[in-house]
């Protein structure tokens, strides 16, 4: 079947087999490969892509299901080639990833957070991320990371703060 | 973790959907997919073909109608977890769902999806059994109700007929001035399946007393399950933690709860009847709490 999407704003028509899910379209057809194959039953979150700026599992919808949305992915979220988002940065710092499997999908949930949020306490982050798996970190540091960057982009745009 | 090949298709309209259900050959509805879609994968569930409703526009609604309010079959959960009106009127549903599943799940899932996949943990089942609630289904052409105490019939198995299509499900609304709510469950990881739920919605008079009770246990057993005997000991007295705790044990006593790997049978009896409890304090508490309109 023939499926139009608009992925990281631009408009990219497939076609696919009614099976094939989102993430094997994104990831085999589209080559965006950043959104992560894990359980493929909707458990660990490694899948997850942002639909109409929501953020859902691409292992849990058929590509044909998700025609004519907006798919946003990991490769969207940045603002220039060879540039982060500011929440991509803030997981480079604070070291807020390890294997980076769950890291994609980790930082697409917070950005779905914090376009709703901008100021969330750390239950808020916690409750965000509840929803992805990650292995190797424990957590700590990418709550701290969300939290840095929460604090970053609520600075953005404000006047600079005199000594 | 690949389902097998199956056919798409998507009406325009409710009939067209109910015209393909009745020609048959093993289709099944899909909305948000979020309980089906796993099965898929899992394959334990192999539709010949799947029939698309997410976006037939008037599926999708809550409003009040005869003494409740309808919410439309394709309602996302993420819409209902924010809506103004179900928080006035079913409190104990807002209540819920920020336990349905995480927000990924939420943003895609229906109501309509998690009520006929019938998950014996599912939260939403659980409020309608708990309140009464009324499930509308279109079949060919004629629409027909089934209350929620005859709508689950074991683990994801429900009365509905098979070429039949749920539109829409009613929950009632209490008129009470003060109304509490209170819910808990235990489960593995936030959000996750649980391995035991509890409900209760409850209404007080000015003095205290408790008028009106609805209490509910989810994941316990294969259906969610009302426990009205408890209901029947609380209402016309003031409800006291003991009162209540020996009304839900003696009403959990005989049930034969589900057992698995990740909680036997006999702790889920236990954590049902302490979550119970705590719904029922909670309820209590908030409605206490709650100023006359």
């Amino acid at each position: 079947m023939r499926v139009e999407l608009i992925v990281n704003g631009e408009r990219r028509t497939v076609e696919v087999e009614p099976r094939m899910s989102l993430l094997d379209c994104l990831r085999e057809r589209l080559l965006l490969t950043g959104a992560h194959a894990g359980c493929e039953h909707g458990v660990c979150g490694a899948c997850t892509v942002l639909i109409d700026g929501a953020p859902a599992r691409s292992c849990l919808m058929f590509a044909v299901q998700a025609d004519g949305y907006a798919i946003t992915t990991i490769e969207g979220v940045t603002p220039a080639p060879g540039e982060l988002s500011p929440i991509q940065d803030a997981f480079c710092e604070t070291h807020g990833m390890q294997c980076g499997y769950c890291t994609p999908a980790m930082i697409l949930t917070a950005h779905a957070l914090l376009a709703d949020n901008p100021d969330p306490t750390r239950a808020d982050i916690v409750d965000a991320i509840c929803a992805n798996i990650c292995r190797c970190t424990g957590y700590a540091q990418i709550v701290e990371a969300i939290a840095l960057a929460a604090e970053r982009m609520r600075g953005l745009n404000q006047p600079a703060r005199k000594p | 973790m690949k389902p097998p090949p199956f056919e798409y298709a998507r009406p325009a309209d409710l009939d067209q959907a109910c015209a393909m259900l009745a020609a048959g050959d093993d289709a099944r509805i899909i909305a948000g997919g979020q309980t089906l879609v796993p099965l898929m994968a899992m394959r334990l569930a192999r539709p010949k073909r799947l029939i698309d409703i997410a976006r037939i526009p008037d599926l999708s609604f809550v409003r009040y109608e005869r003494e409740g309010i309808a919410i439309g079959a394709t309602t996302r959960q993420c819409v209902l977890e924010r809506d103004a009106v179900v928080r006035a009127a079913v409190p104990l549903l807002a209540k819920v769902m920020p336990f349905v599943g995480h927000a990924a799940i939420r943003s895609r899932g229906t109501v309509g999806g998690s009520l006929a996949n019938a998950d014996p943990a599912a939260e939403i089942a659980l409020v309608a059994v708990t309140l009464g609630a009324t499930f509308i289904y279109r079949q060919g052409a004629a629409s027909a109700e089934i209350p929620a105490s005859d709508f689950f019939v074991g683990p994801m198995m429900t009365a509905l007929p098979a070429t039949a299509c749920l539109t829409a499900v009613r929950f009632p609304r209490w008129g009470d001035a003060r109304i509490g709510v209170g819910f808990h469950e235990v489960s593995a990881r936030r959000s996750d399946f649980a391995f035991a739920s509890a409900a209760a919605q409850v209404a007080l008079d000015d003095d205290g007393v408790c008028r009106r009770l609805a209490l509910g246990v989810g994941a316990v057993t294969a259906c969610p399950m009302r426990l009205d005997t408890v209901a029947k000991a609380l209402e016309g007295t003031r409800v006291e933690p003991a009162v209540a705790r020996a009304a839900v044990r003696a009403a959990l006593a005989d049930i034969e709860p589900l057992c698995d790997l990740h909680a036997s049978a006999d702790y889920r009896r236990r954590a049902a009847a302490s979550l119970a409890v705590r719904a029922i304090t909670d309820a209590c508490r908030a409605a206490e709490a709650a100023h006359a309109r």
